[in-house]
């Protein structure tokens, strides 16, 4: 059980590094609470699993320090950080039995028979292995492997910290459900610090509290589920969370004034900096209507989803998203919109103005 | 949908069926032939019944051959396998260290086999070559033409310079093979390295070690080429292995049946063998 703190961590897997595109990660700072149940959300190969090998010391920084509950573990292993982690594609030791597989990690750490019995009996239980645990692992299916792989990661009581990289992956999508709950429930009763690295929103929003989302080697955004939808400080956790994603469109900041399409967008926030090299407004399409006046666009394609219609418009600026109720009546031809002025941020070079 | 059927299609296997026959199944049959007759040439066979088996299976000569040959490839097996995987296990992964071990790896192996016995044979020579002199200058009493133990050495030590290479190299690819995700679950779990090479590298190369174990039996209990040239089967009859001792009966002896019979159970030996090494190391393979 640990606060796990990560101090402007870099790495990069190159030995020279001459631009940002040769890091895997840049400057990376963070708290993860003890207890915490994290999703590490972004595309692939930004940095994710990178972030991931090097918290559980299978990789080591190029740069920064790792902090297990203020403990400087950066030059520790990972047996000495006394961390668990389960991979993208179940690992199990194809000659041994479930329970052998189950107890191998306590019994490279010395632990008496009597506590692996019991240790392993309990995490069978849970993970209802039980029945298989004189099985040999290698004959079953792809999720029972991967509960293995979990089993293992959970047998051990003293761990500091739980990382899933994607672990899921190779799981039927019905099993999926079913696997991610058990570790949400898991969660809840054995309360420990779990990383869930995904790519895949859905997973991230429904398992996590916090989710993290990166982006080319950055951490873009902290936030619950509900902060990155209403209020993305960077455009791509715009673009990358909703679906469809954020609306973002180019517009001109002159004295502190929001221009857009002509018009004045009355906000409440003050822009001090003036010197970006781009500015843009960005609105998700739940939070635009019709209405008789505003911005004038022309509605291209509607499209149903059964329970929303998404309709695909266009202004001089660029394409316009729209998401109403599979009730709601759309014109056709041209429309005029409004923005709903809460939710409408600026953003500059990519980041929120506030 | 039904399927269409077509007789015809038979008439593509001819080619391969007559290859067959020429290069298989005509001289196997030859052999056969021989070995229920007697021959004084001139094309007259006599009828012999299974007297050339009972006399094969009960002779000495046969027995000896068979022992010497059984020594040979359990020791050579014995050697080559672990001393294969071991050396797999160092070599390095990436870098420019894999191709210069590859081709290090791989050349006795594209030597051919009467090369490498005249390679030996000189290398070995105890008065001008350099390992037999090297040995006897530094104390040791080394002639393998004329010492039934410096010549098992010899070739001993001739057949894993040439064969180990390819026990390395099916290993090697057996370990390339393993995803690092294992070794570091394995990290994870505190696993010593007995436990990853026991518990990971061990099994993941069951498949191709099964395969270096089959070639090696087999390619060692054929052996003939490199211990002719390099011993001739001496000094005696001390390194005369089974094909040594079948080719001096038939082309030495011309005792053409004796030697047939005894071409077919050295086949049927090895072929037991190979089934039964088969079936024991994929018996696991089956049950899960």
């Amino acid at each position: 059980m640990a606060k796990i703190t990560l101090k402007d961590l870099s790495h990069s897997y190159l030995a020279k590094q001459y631009n940002n595109a040769d890091w895997a990660l840049r400057g990376v700072n963070i708290d993860w609470k003890d207890g915490g149940a994290y999703a590490l959300l972004g595309p692939s190969g930004c940095g994710k699993t990178t972030l991931l090998n090097i918290i559980s010391g299978l990789l080591k920084p190029t740069s920064g320090d790792i902090l297990f509950n203020d403990k400087d573990v950066t030059k520790l292993n990972p047996v000495e950080r006394d961390i668990a982690q389960i991979f993208q594609f179940p690992v199990i030791y194809d000659t041994m039995t479930v329970y052998d597989n189950l107890a191998f990690p306590l019994k490279n750490r010395g632990l008496s028979e009597i506590d692996i019995v019991t240790k392993v009996k309990e995490i069978a239980e849970m993970l209802e292995l039980t029945s298989t645990l004189n099985n040999r692992a290698s004959g079953l299916t792809a999720d029972g492997k991967q509960k293995i792989s979990l089993g293992r990661g959970l047998v051990r009581s003293d761990v500091n910290v739980i990382m899933f990289d994607e672990p899921l992956t190779v799981i039927d999508p019905h099993l999926k459900w079913v696997l991610r709950s058990k570790l949400k429930e898991l969660h809840q009763k054995i309360n420990r610090t779990m990383i869930y690295v995904t790519h895949d929103q859905t997973e991230a929003l429904t398992f996590a509290d916090q989710v993290v989302v990166m982006h080319e080697g950055q951490i873009v955004q902290t936030g619950t589920p509900v902060e990155l939808f209403e209020k993305p400080k960077h455009t791509f956790v715009g673009h990358f969370i909703g679906s469809p994603g954020m609306n973002i469109l180019p517009c001109r900041i002159k004295n502190g004034e929001i221009n857009f399409e002509g018009k004045t967008l009355s906000s409440n926030i003050s822009i001090k900096k003036t010197s970006f090299n781009k500015t843009q407004i960005g609105i998700r399409p739940e939070f635009i209507n019709f209405s008789k006046d505003g911005i004038p666009v022309k509605i291209n394609r509607v499209s149903n989803t059964g329970r929303h219609k998404i309709v695909d418009t266009n202004c001089s600026s660029g394409n316009i998203k729209i998401l109403l109720k599979a009730s709601s009546e759309i014109p056709s031809g041209s429309a005029h919109i409004t923005f709903n002025q809460k939710y409408t941020y600026v953003y500059g070079d990519d980041w929120i103005i506030e | 949908m039904n399927k269409t059927i077509n007789q015809k299609a038979w008439y593509f296997v001819i080619p391969v069926f007559v290859l067959v026959a020429f290069n298989a199944a005509v001289p196997l049959m030859t052999v056969v032939n021989y070995s229920f007759q007697e021959t004084f040439g001139n094309n007259v066979f006599t009828w012999e019944g299974t007297r050339w088996f009972k006399q094969i299976l009960q002779s000495d000569r046969f027995h000896a051959a068979l022992g010497r040959q059984a020594m040979f490839t359990s020791i050579i097996l014995l050697i080559q396998i672990p001393l294969g995987i071991g050396i797999a296990l160092t070599m390095p992964k990436k870098g420019w260290g894999v191709p210069v071990c590859l081709i290090l790896m791989s050349m006795p192996l594209l030597i051919p086999w009467n090369v490498v016995g005249a390679m030996w044979n000189i290398f070995a020579l105890p008065d001008i070559g350099f390992l037999g002199h090297t040995l006897n200058a530094i104390g040791f009493d080394y002639n393998f033409t004329q010492q039934p133990g410096d010549a098992w050495f010899t070739t001993i030590l001739m057949d894993v310079w040439h064969w180990t290479s390819l026990v390395v190299l099916l290993s090697y690819a057996g370990l390339n093979s393993i995803q690092p995700a294992y070794y570091q679950a394995a990290e994870i779990d505190g696993a010593s390295r007995w436990a990853i090479f026991r518990y990971i590298e061990l099994p993941k190369m069951k498949k191709v070690l099964t395969l270096a174990i089959l070639l090696r039996f087999m390619d060692s209990f054929m052996i003939y080429t490199e211990p002719f040239v390099l011993t001739g089967g001496g000094p005696g009859n001390t390194t005369a292995f089974l094909s040594i001792d079948l080719v001096k009966m038939a082309l030495g002896q011309f005792d053409l049946g004796p030697a047939a019979a005894m071409s077919l159970i050295y086949f049927f030996i090895v072929l037991l063998l190979c089934w039964v090494f088969y079936s024991l190391m994929m018996r696991n393979e089956e049950k899960s």
